[in-house]
């Protein structure tokens, strides 16, 4: 496998939320609207990319029987570095998402791909790796939020295209569940043909 | 690259090596990012401030005070005042009835008591929905009323106040922080 297809394997073959279907807690409360969606994204990929690397690159030096606990570690010092940074540079951002940006840590993409890709492979293919499991995360709630902007509230990226509430029940959390299993359902449709 | 095997000695020095270096790093993005959190943190509160008292001289946040609500806490207090006479009071006030948790209000007030404006510092209420208290729609209609003679309650509750549609507890809890805001500074002998 070269390094484009392990770049794009993320976003549609192996799509961490639509086809692996990991992840889910985050992508159901986060995506009310598309920018929420796209930040909590961001910042998972930031991680998976760090953790993905520096994961890859102790794996030799790593002891089989604490494998878990040090990628534990590694992860969290990422989710923390991200946390603070984005407490400091885009605090409204940072109060929307609140709890789910800690939360981050115990994400199964993030320690799955650790577990499935990064210790078996090398720094460069596992950066990549987690670049790309990153951005098709980020694609996924990036399409998810749109959708329950553009049905639930009548607007896109924060801007109102009718008056008045759109249909309220795609904002909450059935809503999440329905938009979801629609998306997931059109991304068998297009995988089959 | 060899596998590190799983001797107690290699396990101990490898996490203790791990957690070592990412304390370290940690320690680091901490200072860096500590000031720029210091800096949003007060210039939000400066800007509700500026947003909810008329125009003052003086620096609110270098006299801000704390008043006891009654209830067992208390709320911290701006005063505006141009030259040496206060124009009003901005209270920071807050309320633990909202729909997902606690919801923070910056409410001003002039010294006859009524409300000038009100801003939502903080609030986790449902997008969509209890989220319109941020919008003027909902909180303007508080503007220049005074809670003595303005019931501070959701129509449904008996009061004058119209509520947000299908978010009557995150209207219930904003007007329960105004209200909360108005007492305290009653109490406190300032209006």
């Amino acid at each position: 496998m070269n390094q484009f297809q392990n770049l794009t394997k993320g976003f549609l073959k192996e799509n961490p939320i639509l086809v692996l279907v990991l992840g889910t807690c985050p992508t159901l409360a986060t995506t009310t609207s598309s920018l929420n969606g796209m930040g909590m994204g961001i910042a998972t990929t930031f991680v998976l990319a760090g953790s993905n690397a520096v994961i890859a690159l102790l794996s030799g030096v790593i002891p089989d029987k604490v494998r878990i606990p040090a990628f534990i570690v590694i992860i969290a010092s990422f989710v923390t570095i991200v946390d603070l940074i984005m407490q400091a540079y885009v605090p409204d951002l940072y109060k929307t998402l609140g709890i789910f940006i800690p939360l981050i840590v115990v994400n199964c993409i993030v320690l799955g791909r650790a577990e499935a890709f990064a210790c078996k492979n090398s720094v460069t293919s596992s950066l990549i790796d987690g670049i790309g499991m990153g951005l098709g995360f980020t694609m996924a709630l990036g399409i998810l939020g749109a959708f329950r902007e553009i049905v639930g509230s009548g607007s896109i990226f924060g801007h109102k295209f009718i008056s008045g509430d759109g249909i309220l029940v795609f904002i909450l959390a059935p809503g999440a569940f329905m938009a979801l299993g629609y998306l997931i359902a059109l991304v068998n449709r297009i995988k089959k043909s | 690259m060899a596998k590190t095997e799983s001797t107690f000695k290699n396990m101990v020095l490898s996490l203790t090596l791990i957690s070592l270096v990412s304390s370290a790093c940690l320690g680091f993005v901490y200072e860096l990012t500590k000031k720029p959190i210091e800096l949003s943190n007060l210039s939000k509160k400066l800007d509700a401030v500026k947003q909810v008292v008329p125009e003052f001289t003086n620096d609110p946040n270098k006299e801000m005070f704390r008043l006891p609500t009654g209830e067992g806490d208390s709320l911290d207090i701006y005063p505006a005042k141009s030259g040496d006479k206060v124009t009003g009071y901005a209270v920071s006030t807050f309320t633990s009835k909202g729909f997902n948790g606690k919801i923070y209000l910056m409410a001003g007030f002039r010294l006859d008591g009524s409300i000038i404006n009100i801003s939502v510092l903080e609030q986790k209420e449902t997008p969509g929905l209890g989220t319109k208290m941020t919008e003027p729609a909902f909180k303007d209609q508080f503007r220049d009323k005074n809670p003595d003679t303005f019931g501070l309650k959701v129509k449904k509750d008996g009061g004058k106040v119209d509520a947000i549609t299908a978010a009557t507890i995150s209207s219930r809890a904003f007007c329960d922080a105004v209200q909360k805001a108005y007492n305290t500074l009653k109490k406190g002998g300032l209006l």
